[in-house]
C-alpha cells in the first residue's frame, strides 16, 4: 500500500529525534506555562521556578497533573499566557455545567493545529482530489472548524454544512459527489437509514472515506458503517482542549490512532494510583500540548481510558497509536457526540418546583441515533389538576433541557414514588445501548 | 361550589386500580367519573360523596390529586337540551375547558359537570339559573 505524508520528515523521525523535539517543545511551553496565573502558582507549589527545571522527558513527572476543574476556576483568564491582542481565536464549552471551560489560540497555535489536522486527512490517503462535507457542528465545538481548516490546508474541496438536515446533507452529497466525509458513527449510520427510505441507492453517491469521531465507538461499529457504503472509515480522536480533533487519528492501516508526538505528549496512568503504566496497559490518556502556547495546559486528565498499541505501524510512521476509547473514568454521557453530564440534567430538574427529586436518566438507540429519556416524577404538593398544565410543563422540561444540554430529551411524567427509590447510592443512568455501539 | 377531584394516573395497567382501592378503604363513593388521556398519563376525574376525604385518602397514598371546582349542572334528558344550555354558555362568552356528562334517570334527568375557565369571574352560575337549568349543590350532588 503506497502510504502518503503529510510531513513525512517529521512523520517518521526516528524515536531520539522525536524526543529531542518534545523536549524542546515542553521547555518552550513550560515558558508559556510560567506567564499564567494558574501554573505560576502550580508550578511554584511544585518546585519549579523556570523551564531550567526541565532537563529531560522524565522531568515531565515534576509537573502536576491539570483537570477540567482547574479549567473552570481559572475561567476566563486565569490560564491565558499572552495578550489578548494577540489571541486569534477562542473555543470555549457551553459552560451549562456552571462555569465553562476556555481555550485560547493566537494565530501561530491556530496554525500549528492545523498542520496536525491536515497531517491526520493526508494519512487516510485523502487529498486536493477529495470533495469533502464536514457534518460535525461549527461553532465553539472544535469539531467542524478543527477539521475545516485542516482539510482545507490539505487541498480538499471543503463544503462546510455543519451537522443536521440529513436530506440536504444527502442532497449536497449528490450534488457535490462528495467523497469524504466528517460526521459521528451514529450518525453516518442514520444517513443510511435515509438514504434508503428515499430510494438513494450507493451509486448515485461517490462516497469512499469516513473521518469518524466525537464519540468511543467500537471495531464493529466501523466495520458496520464501512459495509454499509461500502467506504474506509477512519477513527479520529480529539478533545476541546487539546485544541479539538487531529490529536490522533488512523493512518490507512486502521490499526490504531497516530499520536501526533511533536504536537503531544501522551502518558497512560492508572486512574487510581496516578502511576505510569507501560505501553499496551489501559489507563486514564494524559496529553501535554506542545504546540499551543496562548493556553498551555499540561498533563490534562482527559478522564479517556485507552491505550498505547506496543509495536511499530506498518505505514512507517514512528508516532505511537492510541487504542479505542475504552471508557471513562467519570460518568459524563456521550449522546449522539454531545458530551452530556447526569449533573447537567440535575441541575436542571431540581429548579422545576413542579416536579420531585426523583428522576432517571434513560439511553437507548432509535434506529441509529441514541435516543435520552429523562423520567420524572409530579410533586404531588404543587399539583394543580389541570391537564393543560401538566402538557406545559412537560414542553417547559423539555425546553430547559435543551438549551442546557443542547439535546432533546423525550420527558416522561409520572406519579410520585414511581421511580425506584436507593439507599445509598442512586443509580439514576439506565443505559440500554448496545455496549459495542458505543 | 361543587368538587371534582382531579388525580394524575399513569397509563399503565393497575394504577386506575389502586385509586379505587384508596377509595374503598375510606369507603368513598363514586357518582361519576371521566377520564382523560394525555398519552403516557391521564388525568382521572371524580365527582366523590366526599371530595375533602378523598383527597386526603389519595394524598396519603402519594397520588399527585387537586380539588378542582366544577359547575354540576341538571339538565332534563330530552332533544335540544344540551344544545340550549350550550348555547346560553356560548351567548356569555364563557369557556368549558373540560365536561362530562352523564344521565342520571332516562328520559328525566341528566347531568352536565362543567369546568369553566375564569369560573369566579364568568358569573356562570347565575347565568345558567337564569336560562332555566339546576346548579346543583354540593351536598345536592353529593345525595344524588
Amino acid at each position: 500500500m503506497q502510504v502518503p505524508f503529510w510531513d513525512e520528515r517529521i512523520e517518521t523521525a526516528s524515536r531520539g529525534d522525536l524526543e529531542a523535539l518534545q523536549l524542546e517543545r515542553l521547555k518552550k511551553v513550560v515558558d508559556s506555562a510560567f506567564k499564567t496565573p494558574f501554573y505560576k502558582k502550580r508550578l511554584a507549589k511544585a518546585g519549579m521556578s523556570s523551564s531550567d527545571d526541565i532537563k529531560s522527558l522524565e522531568d515531565l513527572k515534576k509537573i502536576p497533573f491539570t483537570t477540567k476543574d482547574d479549567l473552570r476556576k481559572s475561567f476566563p483568564k486565569g490560564l491565558l499566557a499572552c495578550d489578548m491582542d494577540e489571541v486569534n481565536r477562542i473555543h470555549s464549552s457551553s459552560g451549562t455545567t456552571g462555569i465553562p471551560t476556555v481555550i485560547y489560540f493566537s494565530g501561530e497555535d491556530v496554525d500549528t493545529w492545523t498542520d496536525l489536522v491536515a497531517r491526520c486527512v493526508v494519512c487516510t490517503g485523502a487529498s486536493k482530489k477529495d470533495v469533502f462535507q464536514n457534518m460535525m457542528t461549527y461553532g465553539l465545538f472544535t469539531g467542524g472548524l478543527g477539521l475545516h481548516y485542516g482539510a482545507e490546508k490539505a487541498g480538499m474541496t471543503v463544503i462546510p454544512v455543519s451537522s443536521g438536515n440529513t436530506l440536504r446533507q444527502v442532497q449536497i452529497m449528490q450534488d457535490f459527489q462528495t467523497s469524504v466525509v466528517h460526521a459521528t458513527p451514529s450518525y453516518m449510520l442514520h444517513i443510511r437509514t435515509v438514504l434508503d427510505e428515499n430510494d438513494i441507492s450507493l451509486k448515485q453517491l461517490n462516497l469512499q472515506k469516513a473521518f469518524i469521531g466525537a464519540e468511543p465507538h467500537s471495531e464493529n461499529v466501523r466495520k458496520k458503517i464501512e459495509e454499509l457504503y461500502n467506504i474506509d472509515a477512519y477513527n479520529s480522536y480529539g478533545l476541546s482542549e487539546m485544541n479539538g480533533p487531529g490529536l490522533a487519528f488512523e493512518c490507512v492501516h486502521k490499526a490504531g490512532m497516530h499520536f501526533w508526538e511533536d504536537g503531544y505528549i501522551v502518558e497512560i496512568v492508572d486512574p487510581e494510583t496516578d502511576e505510569n503504566l507501560e505501553d499496551g496497559e489501559p489507563g486514564e490518556v494524559i496529553v501535554t500540548n506542545l504546540i499551543r502556547h496562548a493556553t498551555p495546559l499540561m498533563r490534562y486528565r482527559t478522564r479517556d481510558l485507552a491505550s498505547i498499541l506496543p509495536g511499530q505501524c506498518e505505514c512507517g510512521r514512528t508516532h505511537r497509536r492510541l487504542s479505542r476509547i475504552k471508557g471513562r473514568t467519570d460518568d459524563m454521557l456521550i449522546i449522539n457526540g454531545v458530551n452530556v453530564f447526569p449533573s447537567q440534567i440535575e441541575e436542571v430538574i431540581m429548579k422545576i418546583p413542579e416536579v420531585g427529586t426523583n428522576y432517571q436518566i434513560c439511553l437507548d438507540k432509535q434506529g441509529a441515533l441514541d435516543r435520552l429519556t429523562v423520567q420524572v416524577e409530579i410533586y404531588s404538593k404543587m399539583f394543580t389538576g389541570s391537564a393543560g398544565e401538566l402538557e406545559n410543563l412537560r414542553h417547559r422540561i423539555v425546553e430547559k433541557l435543551k438549551g442546557t444540554i443542547t439535546i432533546k430529551p423525550l420527558v416522561k411524567l409520572h406519579e410520585p414514588g414511581f421511580l425506584p427509590v436507593y439507599e445509598g447510592k442512586a443509580k439514576r443512568v439506565i443505559d440500554e445501548r448496545p455496549k459495542d455501539e458505543q | 361550589m361543587t368538587k371534582q377531584l382531579n388525580v394524575f394516573v399513569e397509563n399503565r395497567p393497575g394504577r386506575l386500580e389502586s385509586v379505587t382501592q384508596s377509595l374503598l378503604e375510606s369507603n368513598i363513593n363514586v357518582r361519576a367519573f371521566a377520564m382523560q388521556d394525555r398519552g403516557d398519563y391521564g388525568l382521572l376525574k371524580l365527582i366523590v360523596d366526599k371530595p375533602q376525604e378523598a383527597y386526603l385518602a389519595l394524598s396519603e397514598k402519594n397520588f399527585a390529586c387537586a380539588l378542582k371546582d366544577t359547575l354540576a349542572i341538571s339538565v332534563p334528558d330530552k332533544p335540544g337540551n344540551l344544545h340550549k344550555l350550550t348555547t346560553v354558555l356560548a351567548e356569555n362568552d364563557i369557556n368549558v375547558i373540560d365536561a362530562y356528562g352523564f344521565v342520571l334517570e332516562p328520559d328525566h334527568q341528566g347531568i352536565c359537570c362543567l369546568e369553566i375557565e375564569n369560573l369566579k369571574e364568568t358569573n356562570a352560575p347565575q347565568i345558567v339559573s337564569e336560562a332555566g337549568f339546576e346548579v346543583l349543590s354540593a351536598e345536592e350532588l353529593s345525595d344524588l
